[in-house]
């Protein structure tokens, strides 16, 4: 801990850096089944307002707000998921970001929506502030302790090992490598990826309700296009071939404008270098132990290529 | 068993399948042979459901699969090979055979996730039918490789291990010899003769003429996507039509 705090790592910082490692995993579950999906952010915008208003409006105690923001974000999933996962690859990143930004715009001028409402169907003008548009909602109990985080995590990571070696698991594998012949396998290829992105909105959605309460203040602008990017970003940087990757990759991600901070007003600058040299280098994440050996194995045999790209070894 | 009444199936201006009549009695090997682009594949998709056509009935035991999705097509008891292998590559060769057993499992994801006594079970069962097919194809020393790390021969014998593992009462094999040497391709009908020996309903879409003689009981021949011929082998190798549309082009029976 004194290490850790020397080189800028606060338990803050370990908080926002397991929060990180919760979103690593939302995408993980999507990116594991073959689908490119950016949706999470306005997932977790959707977890952190509805678990904020449960414990800071209803005084429910954290556990239940966690539970209500997963419900919430995976009942909205639904019927997002049903149309939006017929597409693939970018045309589905494309659609999930215009989801993102219809949740932005929607807690941006919630308020007015419902003061509408109410006008227009009892006729009486009134003011309605519950989530407040771009100011936000202020005041918010500091709730989350580090165990809550570091319980969570452990939690999911077993409950996507033991995902993993079940049926539905396998079949996520198998819609990754090759959806038609998964099909032809007698898997329900549609329903799969619908259960998948569903989840993925849950956990989106616990994270959301995690880091409000660590924040104290949330506002729409927080979970814009650029936390959707820092997600995957997470999930990429750490390698999604296995389930460690996202932890780690949402991890380093949290820490490392920390530890830059020696830099000064350097660190943004250091901070993309050092992802940029992570992605050319090891695009199979972090935690790829065929990207490391085959990396090893080309520093040893010359220095002098060009940087070519390594063999994919997903 | 299966019967196709008058399909039909066209991409824009394209007649890929027209007005196709097809009996697969049960029990039989039937071979349906035909020119590249003929439209055997286009058959081969419709039936299992990656393709459905733009009109007629395909019956598979009384009930038209026609509009089904394939993964309901397979539960109803139709499996099949590709042409070009479709191995899940990043699996293991044990992963892909329970994959194939994926529509028979019954235990709930909770179930697994609690690791609970049924799905325990059922896990157990599955990995024993797995190994029951490595060892019928030979395949139990490569149980924990990479699919894709296989010799070309041992992954089409995965794929048609895997396509059995669904539990099929129809296997259809598309061009199951391509790239195989003669001994393989030998090795390969006994296999098919046993399954038929076993109860198992094959259609077979072939190029390599020993194969269909060794395996088939009747064979249909396909141009064009008509169906210019339909009889036992000794008759289609005599048709003067058949000749002409494609024995006649193909040298040395060379896919």
């Amino acid at each position: 801990m004194n290490f850790l705090g020397s080189i800028g790592i606060s338990e803050a910082v370990i908080q926002f850096m397991l929060v990180n490692a919760i979103l690593g995993l939302s995408i993980y579950v999507t990116l594991y089944t073959g689908m490119f999906t950016l949706a999470n952010a306005g997932f977790m915008a959707i977890g952190a307002y509805t678990g904020v208003l449960l414990t800071q409006q209803l005084d429910w105690p954290l556990w239940a707000g966690v539970i209500g923001g997963m419900v919430a974000a995976g009942v909205i999933a639904v019927p997002i998921g049903l149309p939006v996962l017929r597409l693939r690859d970018i045309y589905l990143a494309i659609a999930t970001i215009g989801f993102g930004e219809v949740v932005r715009i929607v807690l941006l001028n919630f308020d007015q929506i419902v003061s509408s409402l109410i006008e227009l169907t009892t006729g009486e003008r009134t003011r309605f502030a519950l989530v407040n548009g771009a100011r936000g909602i202020r005041g918010i109990p500091k709730l989350t302790e580090t165990w809550h985080l570091v319980f969570f995590v452990l939690l999911l990571a077993y409950v996507l090992y033991r995902l993993h070696r079940s049926r539905l698991g396998r079949a996520m594998a198998a819609i990754r490598q090759d959806e038609l012949a998964a099909a032809n396998m007698g898997i329900d290829v549609v329903y799969v990826k619908n259960v998948v992105f569903v989840l993925g909105a849950m956990i989106a959605g616990a994270a959301g309700v995690f880091s409000g309460h660590l924040t104290r203040i949330i506002t729409p602008d927080a979970y814009g296009f650029s936390q959707a990017v820092d997600i995957l970003a997470f999930a990429v940087l750490g390698g999604t071939s296995t389930l460690v990757g996202p932890i780690v990759g949402g991890m380093v991600l949290g820490a490392l404008p920390e530890v830059l901070r020696f830099m000064q007003q350097y660190r943004g600058l250091f901070n993309g270098l050092v992802l940029l040299l992570f992605i050319v280098y090891l695009p199979g994440g972090l935690i790829n132990p065929a990207g490391w050996s085959s990396l090893w194995r080309q520093a040893r045999r010359e220095r002098s290529s060009q940087g070519e790209t390594l063999p994919e070894a997903s | 068993m299966l019967e196709l009444k008058n399909v039909s199936r066209n991409f824009g201006g394209l007649q890929a399948l027209s007005n196709v009549n097809m009996v697969v009695p049960k029990g039989r090997v039937v071979g349906l042979i035909g020119p590249n682009g003929a439209g055997k594949t286009t058959l081969i998709n419709n039936i299992s459901g990656l393709d459905h056509p733009n009109s007629g009935a395909i019956l598979f035991e009384g009930v038209d699969l026609c509009k089904a999705p394939p993964h309901v097509v397979t539960r109803a008891g139709i499996a099949r090979t590709y042409q070009n292998i479709r191995l899940f590559g990043e699996m293991t060769v044990l992963e892909n055979l329970l994959i194939g057993q994926h529509g028979r499992g019954r235990a709930t994801v909770f179930e697994a996730l609690a690791y609970l006594p049924r799905y325990r079970r059922e896990e157990a069962a599955l990995r024993e039918r797995a190994r029951t097919l490595l060892e019928r194809f030979q395949l139990e020393r490569f149980a924990h490789m990479r699919a894709s790390a296989l010799p070309y021969g041992d992954q089409r014998r995965l794929e048609m291990a895997r396509a059995l593992a669904t539990g099929p009462k129809l296997l259809l094999l598309d061009e199951p010899t391509a790239g195989m040497n003669p001994a393989e391709t030998s090795a390969l009908g006994e296999q098919v003769l046993r399954l038929r020996d076993e109860g198992m309903t094959i259609l077979v879409i072939e190029h390599d003429m020993s194969l269909i003689r060794q395996v088939c009981d009747e064979i249909y021949v396909l141009n064009f996507g008509q169906i210019i011929a339909h009889g036992d082998p000794d008759e289609i190798s005599h048709n003067p039509l058949v000749i002409e549309a494609y024995l006649g082009e193909e040298d040395d029976g060379a896919a």
